[in-house]
């Protein structure tokens, strides 16, 4: 048996199928793992993520630690409540985690872990905030709902008292702020609206029967899994993890060079990653997005064949050299329901190619090459390929 | 509570085998494989000509989150793949023994279904699979 959340007995009554989870006990689904994604893009779902963990950082240095610690720079963060996205590397740049950083004041922050790194996280992070005394706090006593969709923010805001539930709803995107005894923040891991709360640990089963009864669909991790692929989110352990570094996870975005003297764990390994590739002595990978237009779905750890450069077909290539360099490997892959074709992120050589092939089950299948996001706010966001027959 | 039709045979891997008026056999997955699989959204079945051997992987069921390997219960020459499967996955899930079916086989054997579980028996290792 693993771990369990505040709401797992509660997720045993409403029928939930249980899975383990980086460690935890966690539902599946609840029904129709569609029906539950569906709910999420046409209106809203509730899925319980108390498994991830709110850490929050006390102290003059709190700011300092978080500049060593993370590879996105929390001076970004000029006003209280702000949130960062940002992975924490480890002295070679692969990424230890990617976590949500929240900005309270100078002095306090608030940190989001996932579920399978949280121990390890805990203990990186209390080792480099023992030398700064920087109190670090696991906040064990609370639960996080993620509620999500179109009609997720009114839903939640009318379980709130009239002025808190006001203040929600004024919240702009990737901001939180603590509202009477709970902390609402405008993100979440769907590629729609919505919030993330975190709230006392036993008021969880009663909000989440509050939001069933205003008709937010309880939602399982099988459907966050597909919503979050067709927001074009990596999923840490699968897109990215310690021997991956972020410029080959399509997270270079988040990865603050600036400053130059900012002296952030694995700084001097990407450096020398940008230098071997500037000039020219490795090849860079790239973590893109994939569409299949056959018949067929898409799983990690598929081989993608990869086009030489400025050559034919893929085909030619894989003939030439079966295991070239020049493969590639699906890192998360499934249907997407919204877009009724089967979708995919893979790791491959930098390209200029728009098409590669993709192994399943022995079988060449022909993928084209997107930019993620798949679906935003209920909307497809590429061109879609005709239906395979 | 799974649905396990009388009049059918059963393997431990929860295929289920119907013998037709002709002497073919008609082969699918049961109710308890497709609702433990989920919504299927992709299914592979074999072309008609392709000869089988029993405990062979002979079709593929895939769900959102994951791909099932369907085995042969028996040996034989595959003489149907169900066409329908190709654009209406989900009809394994909403009539698994029905317009759900996934191959007919002309069996090698005279008596092919020997061997395979009655209804009962299937009930039976349900329970005991802790399904």
């Amino acid at each position: 048996m693993g771990r369990q959340t505040p709401l797992y007995d509660l997720h045993r009554e409403l029928g939930a199928r249980i899975v383990d989870f980086g460690g935890w006990d966690m539902p599946l689904q609840y029904g129709s793992q569609i029906g539950e994604h569906h709910a999420v893009r046409r209106g809203s779902g509730v899925f319980d993520v108390s498994h991830m963990c709110a850490v929050d950082l006390r102290g003059e240095r709190a700011r300092e630690l978080l500049r060593k610690l993370l590879a996105n720079d929390v001076d970004r963060l000029k006003r209280p409540g702000k949130a960062l996205y940002s992975c924490m590397l480890n002295e070679t740049g692969g990424v230890l985690d990617d976590l949500i950083v929240y900005f309270v004041n100078d002095y306090a922050y608030r940190v989001v872990v996932n579920a399978g790194t949280r121990d390890r996280d805990l203990a990186w992070i209390r080792e480099h905030a023992r030398a700064l005394e920087v109190e670090v706090r696991e906040r064990t006593d609370l639960a996080i709902l993620a509620i999500q969709g179109p009609e997720a923010r009114a839903k939640t805001a009318r379980l709130m008292t009239e002025t808190a539930g006001r203040d929600a709803l004024a919240l702009e995107p990737f901001f939180g702020r603590e509202l009477d005894g709970w902390f609402v923040a405008r993100t979440g891991y769907t590629g729609e609206d919505g919030f993330e709360v975190m709230l006392p640990a036993g008021d969880a089963a009663r909000v989440w029967r509050a939001l069933n009864a205003a008709g937010v669909a309880s939602c399982g991790l099988g459907a966050r899994d597909t919503l979050r692929l067709e927001g074009g989110m990596n999923l840490y352990g699968n897109d990215m993890n310690e021997s991956t570094h972020p410029f080959e996870s399509g997270l270079g975005w988040t990865v603050a060079l600036q400053p130059p003297d900012r002296a952030f764990v694995g700084r001097p390994a990407l450096e020398a990653v940008l230098a071997a590739q500037a000039a020219g002595k490795t090849v860079p990978r790239q973590l893109v997005g994939l569409i299949l237009e056959d018949r067929g779905v898409l799983r990690s750890h598929q081989r993608v064949l990869v086009p030489a450069r400025g050559s034919g077909h893929a085909a030619a290539a894989a003939d030439a050299n079966a295991a070239s360099a020049a493969d590639g490997e699906i890192t998360s892959g499934t249907f997407s329901p919204t877009l009724e074709r089967s979708i995919a992120l893979a790791r491959i050589p930098a390209t200029d190619a728009a098409r590669v092939q993709v192994d399943i089950r022995g079988k060449l299948l022909n993928a084209r090459i997107v930019k993620p996001p798949f679906v935003r706010f209920g909307k497809a966001m590429i061109d879609l390929p005709e239906a395979p027959r | 509570m799974s649905n396990v039709p009388a009049d059918l045979r059963y393997t431990r891997s929860h295929e289920w085998i119907r013998t037709l008026p002709d002497g073919t056999v008609e082969i699918g997955i049961t109710d308890h494989a497709q609702h433990a699989l989920g919504d299927l959204v992709f299914v592979e079945v074999p072309e008609a000509g392709r000869s089988l051997k029993a405990g062979e992987a002979s079709a593929v069921v895939e769900s959102v989150k994951a791909a099932s390997d369907v085995y042969s219960p028996l040996s034989g020459e595959v003489t149907a793949g169900n066409p329908r499967l190709a654009t209406e996955p989900e009809a394994v899930n909403t009539d698994p023994y029905g317009n759900g079916w996934l191959m007919r086989v002309r069996p090698a054997a005279a008596s092919p279904t020997e061997g395979l579980m009655s209804a009962d028996d299937y009930l039976k290792f349900l329970e005991t699979e802790g399904g």
